[in-house]
C-alpha cells in the first residue's frame, strides 16, 4: 500500500511526542489532555478526563477498558463523532478538535482515517453486495469504477476472502467473514490510521484469531492501528503499546510486555490478575480482593 | 468414565481433601446421556458421562452448538420443546430423573439443583425490585414468612458480595450493571441451599474483572457450602481455573475428558490442542511463560 508522507503537507509543529513514546515520526493520531462530557447542567458527567495519547505511523496501540471506562468515547472523539469539552485531537498533524460535520466528512472522505466497529452488520449496508460495499470508499475517494474493482480484487486475499463473495449480501456471510469485509472496507483506501472498537469481541475464537492475524499483517504496511477492547488478551497479541483506561482516565501506558508483566496501577494489576489463563497461577483471590477494596475507596 | 482429579493446579480449584472413609454419594451423575431433536430425528448430544461429588467442580467447554447447554438443560429437566433424552441416565443425588413428575421437578429445582445462565437481566422481572424477587424464592422454597424472607434475601445479597445490600434490594433491573445482576441471580439460585449449581456461560457477557469476581464468588460458595458446581464455558481458561475435571465437547460429542491438569498439559484431541494453542498465541500466557523463563 502506498503511503506518501510529504512533510510540507501540514505546517503544524512536530511536538506530538510529549509522552516520549511516539518516536521521531509525526504522530498520526495525537490526543492531548482530552476531556469529553455527556449530559447537560446537573446531569453533566465526564466521560474522558484529561486523556493524552499519541500514535506513530505503523504503530499498533491497544486501549484496554471495561464498561464505562470511556474507551468508545475516545474512539468516537478521534473520529469526530463527539465533541471535546477541552483538549485537542490531531489527525495526521491536522488539528481537528473544532472541525464541524462538513470538514470531518471531507477528512473521512480522503480516507486518511478509517474505523471498524464491533458489529459488522451495522457497518455494512444490508442491501449492497460485498463488492459494491468494498468499492464505495474508493469511488468516493475519486477512483474510477474499473480501478476500484481491480483494487478490491487485489485486496481480498489480504483479508482471507474469496472473490466469489463479492456478489453476496452481508446477510449471506458468516460473522467472521462479515468482520473481515468490514476490515477490508476500512483498509482498501490505504488509510494512515484505523480505529478499531472491539473488532473481535463478537467473534468466536477461530474467527478472532483470523482477524488478529490480518491486523498483525497490516502493521507491515505502515498503517497505524488503534485497537480498543475490553479484552487484554486479544490486544496483547497485536499491540506494540497498551494504554489502560479506567473511569475516563488513562491510568497506565507502556510497552505491552511491561504493562502485562509489571503492572503498576491497582486497576491494571486487577485486570491482569483477573484474566483467565491456562497456566501459571493467576493472582490469588485474596490479592484480587485487596485490589478491589483499594479501587473502591 | 474418569474420576475427578486429585491435584489442584490453580488456587481457585477445589482444595485437596483427604479421601473420605467411605465414598461420598455423587451429587450428580450423568451416564452416557444422549439427546435427540424429535422433529429433525437427529441425535444432537451423543453420550456424555461424568460424576460430580459435593464440593467438586466439573467443567464443560465447547463452541456454540457443541451440546454443552443441552446437556445441562437435560440435567435440570428443562430441555426445549422437541428435545428429549433418548439414551443413558441422569441421577441427582442417587435419584434417576427419568420418572420425575412435574411436581417432583419443581420440588427438586432450587432446593437440590439450581442454575444461572448468560443473560441475567432476562431471568428477572423488570417491574419488581430485585431483592423482592430473591425474597420470593425464599418464601416459596423455604416456606419463610415475609419478614424472614426479606432478612434472608438481604443476607444472600451480602453473601454474593453486593456492596450495599439494602440499596440493591429495592433497585430494579435497569438500575444495576450486568455483574450486579448476575450476583442477584446467583443469590436467587442459591436461596434454597441447593447442593448442585450449574453455571452455563454465567460470566461470558461480563468484563474480565467482573468475571473474576463471579468466579471467585462461585469458588467461595463451593468452599462454604460444599456446593457441587458444573461450569459451562466456551473459554477453556475459565473452566480450567475452577474445575477439577474437564469435558471438551464438539458437535455433540465429548472429544476429551479428564482431570484438568492432564487435559491442559497432555491434551490428546486435536480440538483441545487448538483451544490451548489459541490461548497461548493470543492470551496472556505467552507473557507469563516468558516471565517464568526469565
Amino acid at each position: 500500500m502506498s503511503r506518501p508522507v510529504d512533510p510540507s503537507d501540514h505546517d503544524d509543529a512536530v511536538d506530538g511526542a510529549t509522552d516520549g513514546t511516539a518516536g521521531p515520526a509525526r504522530p498520526v493520531l495525537d490526543v492531548r489532555d482530552l476531556h469529553v462530557h455527556y449530559g447537560a447542567r446537573r446531569r453533566r458527567r465526564p466521560a474522558l478526563r484529561g486523556v493524552s495519547l499519541s500514535v506513530a505511523p505503523g504503530e499498533t496501540v491497544g486501549i484496554i477498558g471495561e464498561t464505562g471506562s470511556g474507551k468508545s468515547t475516545l474512539a468516537r472523539a478521534a473520529l469526530g463523532l463527539v465533541r471535546a469539552s477541552a483538549g485537542s485531537v490531531l489527525v495526521d498533524g491536522e488539528d481537528v478538535t473544532s472541525y464541524g460535520t462538513r470538514r470531518w466528512r471531507a477528512l473521512r472522505r480522503r480516507g486518511v482515517i478509517q474505523y471498524v466497529f464491533q458489529d459488522p452488520l451495522r457497518s455494512l449496508d444490508p442491501d449492497l453486495s460485498i463488492g459494491t460495499s468494498l468499492a464505495e470508499p474508493l469511488l468516493i475517494g475519486g477512483a474510477g469504477r474499473e480501478e476500484a474493482a481491480a483494487r478490491v480484487r487485489e485486496f481480498l486475499p489480504r483479508v482471507r476472502l474469496d472473490e466469489d463473495l463479492l456478489d453476496r449480501l452481508p446477510g449471506e456471510l458468516s460473522g467472521g467473514q462479515r468482520q473481515r469485509v468490514a476490515v477490508a472496507r476500512a483498509l482498501v483506501t490505504g488509510p494512515r490510521l484505523v480505529i478499531l472498537d472491539e473488532p473481535v469481541s463478537a467473534l468466536d475464537s477461530a474467527n478472532r484469531v483470523q482477524v488478529l492475524e490480518i491486523l498483525k499483517d497490516l502493521r507491515a504496511d505502515g498503517v497505524a492501528l488503534v485497537f480498543i477492547s475490553h479484552d487484554l488478551g486479544s490486544v496483547a497479541g497485536v499491540a506494540d503499546r497498551v494504554a489502560v483506561l479506567y473511569r475516563g482516565e488513562l491510568v497506565e501506558a507502556g510497552a505491552t510486555r511491561e504493562v502485562i508483566t509489571a503492572p503498576r496501577h491497582p486497576y491494571t494489576r486487577l485486570l491482569v490478575g483477573s484474566a483467565p489463563t491456562l497456566r501459571g497461577a493467576p493472582a490469588d483471590r485474596a490479592a484480587r480482593e485487596a485490589l478491589r477494596a483499594l479501587l473502591h475507596t | 468414565m474418569s474420576t475427578l482429579s486429585q491435584k489442584p493446579l490453580a488456587e481457585r480449584r477445589a482444595p485437596q481433601r483427604p479421601a473420605p472413609a467411605r465414598p461420598v454419594a455423587p451429587a450428580l451423575s450423568v451416564r452416557d446421556v444422549r439427546i435427540s431433536d424429535r422433529t429433525a430425528g437427529r441425535e444432537i448430544v451423543r453420550g456424555v458421562s461424568f460424576t460430580l461429588a459435593p464440593g467438586r467442580t466439573v467443567g464443560i467447554v465447547g463452541e456454540s452448538g457443541s451440546g454443552k447447554t443441552l446437556t445441562c438443560r437435560a440435567a435440570l429437566g428443562i430441555l426445549p420443546p422437541h428435545f428429549e433424552i433418548t439414551g443413558g441416565s441422569v441421577e441427582i443425588e442417587g435419584r434417576d430423573i427419568g420418572g420425575l413428575t412435574p411436581a417432583e421437578w419443581t420440588a427438586l429445582r432450587g432446593a437440590t439443583i439450581s442454575a444461572v445462565f448468560q443473560d441475567p437481566a432476562s431471568y428477572l422481572n423488570p417491574s419488581i425490585p430485585v431483592g423482592r424477587q430473591v425474597a420470593e424464592v425464599v418464601r416459596i422454597k423455604k416456606g419463610a414468612g415475609r419478614r424472614e424472607a426479606r432478612r434472608q434475601a438481604l443476607e444472600l445479597l451480602r453473601a454474593v458480595h453486593l456492596r450495599d445490600p439494602e440499596l440493591v434490594y429495592s433497585q430494579y433491573v435497569f438500575e444495576l450493571s450486568g455483574g450486579m445482576l448476575q450476583r442477584v441471580l446467583i443469590a436467587a439460585a442459591v436461596a434454597a441451599d441447593p447442593h448442585i449449581l450449574i453455571a452455563d456461560e454465567a460470566t461470558t457477557a461480563l468484563d474480565v474483572t467482573v468475571q473474576a469476581e463471579i468466579l471467585d464468588l462461585l469458588a467461595d460458595l463451593r468452599e462454604r457450602t460444599d456446593l457441587a458446581l458444573v461450569v459451562v464455558s466456551h473459554d477453556l481458561a475459565v473452566v480450567a481455573q475452577l474445575c477439577d475435571e474437564v469435558l471438551v465437547m464438539r458437535r455433540g460429542e465429548v472429544v476429551e475428558q479428564g482431570p484438568t491438569e492432564e487435559v491442559l498439559h497432555r491434551p490428546r484431541h486435536a480440538y483441545t490442542r487448538l483451544l490451548i494453542a489459541e490461548h497461548e498465541q493470543y492470551g496472556l500466557e505467552r507473557f507469563r511463560t516468558a516471565e517464568e523463563d526469565a
